[in-house]
């Protein structure tokens, strides 16, 4: 059941447990305890809502930076990476493969903002190498949601 | 002026459009239905799949096949039938491709039937078994299945049906509308009962791949029944390829051949696209799409069944395809008049059982091939519906 759960809960967090109960083909009692189990364990790690701001009046600029760094001896990646997630704009910290170590996505108000945090904070780190920023002209799919209207039901009225 | 109706053939003017049909046109009409009714797959065709057919057309593959199919496909089909039914066929002398499943249906009732040949069908079931057999002359019987039953067919109910002029059977299973499926020990009861008569079987296994809780067992591979039955199939519901309109029957080679020539004559050969893009299909590694497609649409399922037994509309655990067949009696209402209130009403739209046959009176069809989070605001609005008719109890 768990994966199952885990799997219907990430597209959709909203369903009550009677609902996932009967998606589960388990009893309510069963699926509130197993939800527990996994928000007390850290399996799932909180509930969020997909935001298109782009249909508000509130601005939001979002950025990905690659940055290199020189690894510590004894603590490797480990705690440059603490010390990025300290920042509160910082949205993901990834460890990379390939030719750059973090990759990190930040979400400002201002372009100014996410240029003001890359030179006076993450590029100023000991450790730090070097940062490459680029900037999201635009998103068209956004944690598995599609932000463009695409096409609905496409299915016609047949016979059967 | 022509009177149309007098050059027309009295055979097809006396056809009774299709009961599904009525109230689509009706709610394409209203704005704001949620329809429960469709029924093909809401997912697309895997990509894959999909990606062989345009590499098909990349390369210039814009002819006809051979009359019974490309070769490759109907060796990958047996392989397939082997592989996940155990069942064996000659891929080149007992295999046909056709435009869907319902060509296949059509071609092995016309390949068979002979005036005044009588056709058995189990109903409720798929619309087209009555007015294929209808316009081949045929007539056909309907044997009426119940809830009590969980809508299979009984052997005593197939007895009872069969005459001197009895020709064909057809098998229906796992069933649209009611998502019933048959076991092995039922299958072997209706086999003996066929073993010392020459009946033929039209085994319509077009849902073979979506069964929940056990395995599909198609009828050719009870004892004794492989001489006697043709297996339709397609790619339709298993692979989400409605539209590319390819499907299959297997079956002893004599009948294979006369099907064949009906098939020449009228269709030439499936769409080749369709048939390039099929080869990609059966391969082993999408079976996991299958798969993948067959869980999901459990989950849905398992949704269904427990909320409308909760609102009152009791349902037997449908088994196989992707329908549930809820009794609507404890809304006092027939099956096409909640049909109706419900789309006036609410805006949903489901089908009255009676468009699968008189004995569908008292149920409804609802498809569960949409995501998950329409189905809720669907059943959302059918539980207000129902709520009123608990009042006045």
């Amino acid at each position: 059941m768990k994966e199952q759960l885990l799997m219907i809960l990430e597209k959709n967090a909203r369903l009550s447990v009677e609902q996932l109960a009967s998606l589960l083909n388990a009893n309510p009692q069963q699926v509130a305890a197993e939800i527990e189990k996994l928000e007390k364990e850290g399996t799932i790690l909180g509930y969020r809502s997909i935001i298109d701001w782009d249909k508000t009046d509130r601005d939001v600029c979002h950025a990905r930076i690659e940055v290199q760094v020189t690894p510590q001896g004894g603590v490797g990646f480990e705690d440059i990476a603490a010390r990025i997630c300290q920042f509160e704009e910082v949205e993901t910290v990834y460890l990379m493969s390939g030719g750059y170590d973090i990759a990190v996505t930040i979400t400002g108000k201002t372009f100014k903002d996410v240029a003001l945090f890359v030179a006076h904070r993450l590029s100023t780190l000991e450790g730090v190498r070097s940062t490459a920023t680029s900037f999201v002209l635009r998103k068209y799919k956004e944690r598995g949601c599609n932000l463009l209207d695409l096409d609905g039901d496409g299915r016609e009225v047949t016979c059967l | 002026m022509i009177d149309y109706n007098s050059v027309l053939s009295s055979k097809v003017v006396a056809m009774k459009p299709s009961g599904i049909r009525k109230f689509f046109d009706l709610a394409a009409q209203m704005r704001g239905v949620i329809s429960l009714g469709v029924g093909e797959p809401d997912f697309k065709t895997p990509y894959a799949i999909r990606r062989a057919g345009i590499e098909s057309l990349e390369k210039g593959k814009t002819w006809y096949t051979a009359n019974a199919g490309l070769m490759p496909l109907r060796e990958a089909i047996a392989a397939y039938l082997k592989r996940r039914f155990a069942l064996e066929y000659d891929g080149a002398r007992e295999v046909l491709v056709t435009v869907g499943g319902s060509e296949a249906i059509d071609l092995c009732v016309r390949a068979l039937v002979s005036p005044g040949d009588e056709v058995l069908i189990p109903e409720p079931s798929f619309v087209c078994y009555d007015p294929i057999t209808t316009l081949a002359g045929g007539v056909p019987v309907a044997i009426p299945t119940t809830a009590q039953d969980k809508f299979k067919l009984t052997p005593e109910a197939l007895k009872a049906a069969i005459t001197p002029k009895t020709k064909l059977l057809v098998l229906p299973f796992p069933n649209n509308p009611t998502g019933a499926i048959m076991a092995k020990e039922e299958l072997e009861a209706i086999a003996d009962v066929l073993r010392d008569t020459n009946i033929m079987v039209l085994s319509d296994e077009i849902y073979a791949e979506l069964t929940f809780g056990s395995k599909h067992v198609p009828f050719a591979s009870i004892d004794g029944m492989w001489e006697r039955t043709i297996t339709v199939n397609g790619f339709s519901k298993a692979y989400a390829m409605t539209g590319w309109r390819l499907g299959y029957a297997a079956g002893p080679q004599p009948i294979i051949a006369q099907m064949t020539k009906i098939h020449q004559f009228a269709i030439m050969s499936a769409p080749t696209v369709s048939q390039y893009a099929a080869v990609e299909a059966l391969s082993p590694a999408c079976d996991a799409e299958i798969e993948r497609m067959a869980v999901e649409y459990n989950m849905r399922r398992s949704l269904m069944v427990d909320t409308l037994n909760r609102m009152g509309l009791t349902c037997f655990d449908p088994r196989g395809a992707f329908y549930v067949f809820p009794s609507i009696k404890s809304t006092g209402l027939s099956s096409e008049e909640f049909c109706e209130r419900l789309l006036m009403e609410k805006r949903v739209a489901v089908v009255p059982g009676t468009a699968f046959g008189a004995s569908g009176e008292g149920h409804v069809r609802i498809s569960y091939s949409y995501s998950v989070d329409h189905l809720i605001e669907a059943l959302k609005r059918m539980e207000d519906f129902v709520q009123q008719f608990k009042k006045t109890e």
